[in-house]
């Protein structure tokens, strides 16, 4: 990497949009209204004018609940997607209108892990074959013997036994194949690694051994994560800064431990709230009215403000940009900008 | 006398070339009203004693030996006829994936009223009144119009709370709730925990909660048992419990969340695997992953005992009780 790039992130993303087309047909989209047929077609707003960055050797988490659009953002930036709109840089390239072939030498650093390792390998490939065959397609002139070498020390550096080699993902438990799922995407040396809700399939015990695995290689190999989860005691342990999602639109975004310390955003601070606790034994949480609105008809305003007790006029009107806070988080809520919560909280 | 007590339970699945044991002997009581989690990890055996409490369970799997004492009498021993009239109505069970229960094709409404006359003798009318009291009890909003409604209609948290209205129609003794809040987000699973405590608190409904969250377990219930491959390995107040587990595998679990370690730090794993049925190492079923494992261990299958506050079946308690890292860890 060039030196004049260092100050830049390593991931950009600036205003990044994806609208999934719910009408799939020309049909469909036809609509009848006042008394003319109107072409009218719908759409499920998934990412919302979202910005991010990562820094070099950052875990970037994004979490949020099921539908915020944590998953899209992941499958954008692995280019598994494009973007309806906005732009993703990376290493101070643009990667999101890249074609194909354009793409194939960024795949080789960017690599992505599952959340399920029972899906993620190829059940009629034993673990040689899978682990080989990403190292072939992108060293094509590597030899049989280093590609061999290559898998070998991926595989005991994840703790899996190189002699398990010839046999199929079934032979593995859980935790094993997610091992496996971790050293395919190790063996062609990423910078990057996208990590999609790698370890929620696992059990707890299986959960610590994975993601101790996931640390070393940040370690040893100065990786850069981009995690996303649901969990947020993981989030508090892996990640050095964090984005809260809602409705495919950005919360929050502070460091760990500032976010940890003093959340901002009322729907933050209800997420926190709301993971139970080992040590305390009442539940004592903040209680969020309705339900999650759907992502096609996206509320005006706020995205947050139908079920936020701060919600004013303001907030069902117009949408809050992200704003910088003193120290040094971002958030997106009129509230926050007009010092109404705690005022609200003390009275 | 209990509300239930468990005996000597244990499990066994036929395969074809040979019969694993999946319940291994389990024994403990449940007080009328008292909540009860069970918590462990895939495979020890959790939901197979949820589903045995209520005979449910199905060919290759069957009760071999042991008594399930339900208010005196045994559910083993049961007719279908008594066992009809046991399930749903003093005992109901809650599993973990709402759209799974509910059956697709029939109304809110229908499978309300459909399990309140199977088992009451009410009419029509009567049935739909004591449905929509029992939505509005789990604060679902416009109960009426809910009973019109199919279960795709519904998002994942509110088809859970008419599950624990299902649950609760008949005005059972004690609730089996497998994994409830697995499926959904951290702020629903909030609300459906306060919800249910709630609801037993109010009502006197005894609770088994089996999950894998031991946050879940913590907050929702007064005591634990903790299983592994087929076996309680550790039982007693969750208070207890959670502050001072006294068997390996309760502490190596505790220890092993996230929240246990300060950020960025490498989390204390246990090593290896839960063992599947068909191998379970002879001794202490524990004693490959265990680093105080003795040759005691290896052999011989530790029987659970009262140790202090609680009951553990470790042969090596006592001797791990004044070992130099655990005196620093609660220090």
């Amino acid at each position: 990497m060039s030196d004049a790039n260092t100050d830049r992130p390593l991931l950009e993303i600036k205003n990044l949009e994806k609208r999934f087309d719910l009408d799939q047909g020309f049909l469909e989209t036809l609509k009848f209204k006042q008394g003319k047929i109107v072409r009218e077609s719908r759409s499920v707003h998934a990412v919302n004018n979202i910005s991010l960055e990562a820094r070099k050797g950052e875990a970037l988490c994004v979490v949020g609940e099921s539908g915020c659009g944590k998953s899209t953002v992941a499958r954008l930036v692995a280019g598994l997607l494009t973007p309806s709109a906005g732009e993703i840089h990376y290493g101070g390239q643009r990667i999101d209108n890249l074609s194909r072939a354009g793409m194939q030498p960024l795949r080789k650093k960017i690599q992505m892990i599952f959340q399920n390792p029972y899906a993620s390998l190829n059940p009629r490939m034993t673990i040689r074959q899978a682990l080989e065959e990403p190292v072939r397609h992108h060293y094509p002139n590597a030899s049989a013997a280093e590609v061999r070498d290559k898998v070998t020390e991926v595989m005991l550096s994840v703790g899996v036994d190189p002699s398990w080699a010839k046999r199929y993902p079934h032979e593995f438990s859980g935790g094993q194949r997610q091992r496996i799922a971790i050293a395919r995407a190790l063996t062609v040396d990423p910078e990057f690694i996208i990590a999609d809700e790698p370890i929620s399939a696992l059990d707890v015990s299986i959960q610590a051994q994975v993601l101790n695995l996931m640390l070393e290689a940040k370690e040893s190999r100065g990786l850069t994560y981009l995690f996303i989860t649901h969990d947020l005691s993981v989030v508090e342990h892996f990640g050095t800064r964090v984005a809260v999602l809602y409705l495919g639109s950005v919360c929050e975004v502070a460091d760990t431990r500032t976010l940890f310390s003093s959340p901002k955003h009322p729907y933050t601070r209800a997420l926190l709230s709301a993971v139970p606790q080992l040590k305390d034994d009442r539940p004592n949480h903040i209680r969020l009215k309705g339900e999650i609105p759907t992502p096609i008809n996206l509320p005006t305003g706020c995205p947050f403000q139908s079920r936020c007790a701060f919600a004013d006029a303001r907030c069902k009107s117009e949408k809050p940009k992200a704003i910088h806070q003193p120290d040094g988080s971002m958030v997106a809520c009129h509230a926050v900008e007009e010092d109404r919560l705690d005022a609200v909280a003390a009275g | 006398m209990s509300l239930l007590s468990v005996r000597d339970l244990t499990v066994k699945f036929a395969m074809r070339d040979q019969t694993v044991t999946a319940l291994n002997g389990i024994s403990f009581d449940l007080a009328k009203g008292e909540r009860l989690g069970i918590v462990g990890e895939s495979g020890a055996g959790k939901s197979i004693t949820g589903f045995s409490l209520m005979n449910l369970l199905s060919r290759p799997g069957y009760i071999d030996t042991g008594k399930i004492l339900f208010e005196g009498e045994d559910v083993v021993q049961m007719n279908d006829k008594r066992l009809r009239n046991l399930r749903g109505n003093r005992m109901a069970m809650i599993f973990q994936d709402p759209m799974v229960t509910l059956n697709p094709v029939l109304t809110i409404g229908q499978q309300m009223i459909e399990t309140l006359m199977a088992h009451r003798k009410l009419s029509h009318e009567e049935a739909r009144q004591i449905a929509i009291v029992k939505l509005r009890e789990v604060y679902i909003p416009s109960p009426e119009e809910r009973l019109e409604q199919y279960p795709h209609e519904l998002s994942g948290g509110m088809r859970q709370r008419i599950i624990i209205a299902i649950a609760l129609l008949l005005d059972p003794q004690l609730i089996i709730a497998d994994e409830p809040t697995t499926a959904l987000d951290v702020t629903i699973q909030a609300d459906i925990m306060e919800l249910m405590l709630e609801l037993c608190q109010s009502n006197q409904v005894g609770l088994i909660l089996i999950t894998h969250d031991l946050g879940v377990v913590s907050q929702m219930t007064e005591r634990t048992l903790v299983m592994y491959a087929g076996r309680i390995i550790e039982a007693g107040r969750t208070r207890e419990i959670i502050n001072d587990p006294q068997h390996p595998y309760t502490q190596g679990l505790i220890n092993a969340l996230p929240q246990q370690t300060l950020p960025g730090q490498r989390l204390k794993q246990i090593p290896g695997n839960m063992p599947g049925l068909a191998s379970i190492p002879a001794g202490c079923a524990f004693n490959p992953r265990c680093k105080y494992a003795t040759d005691l261990c290896r052999s011989r299958v530790p029987e659970i005992v009262h140790y202090g506050e609680v009951e553990v079946a470790c042969h090596e308690v006592q001797r791990l009780n004044s070992d130099e890292d655990r005196q620093e860890a609660r220090a």
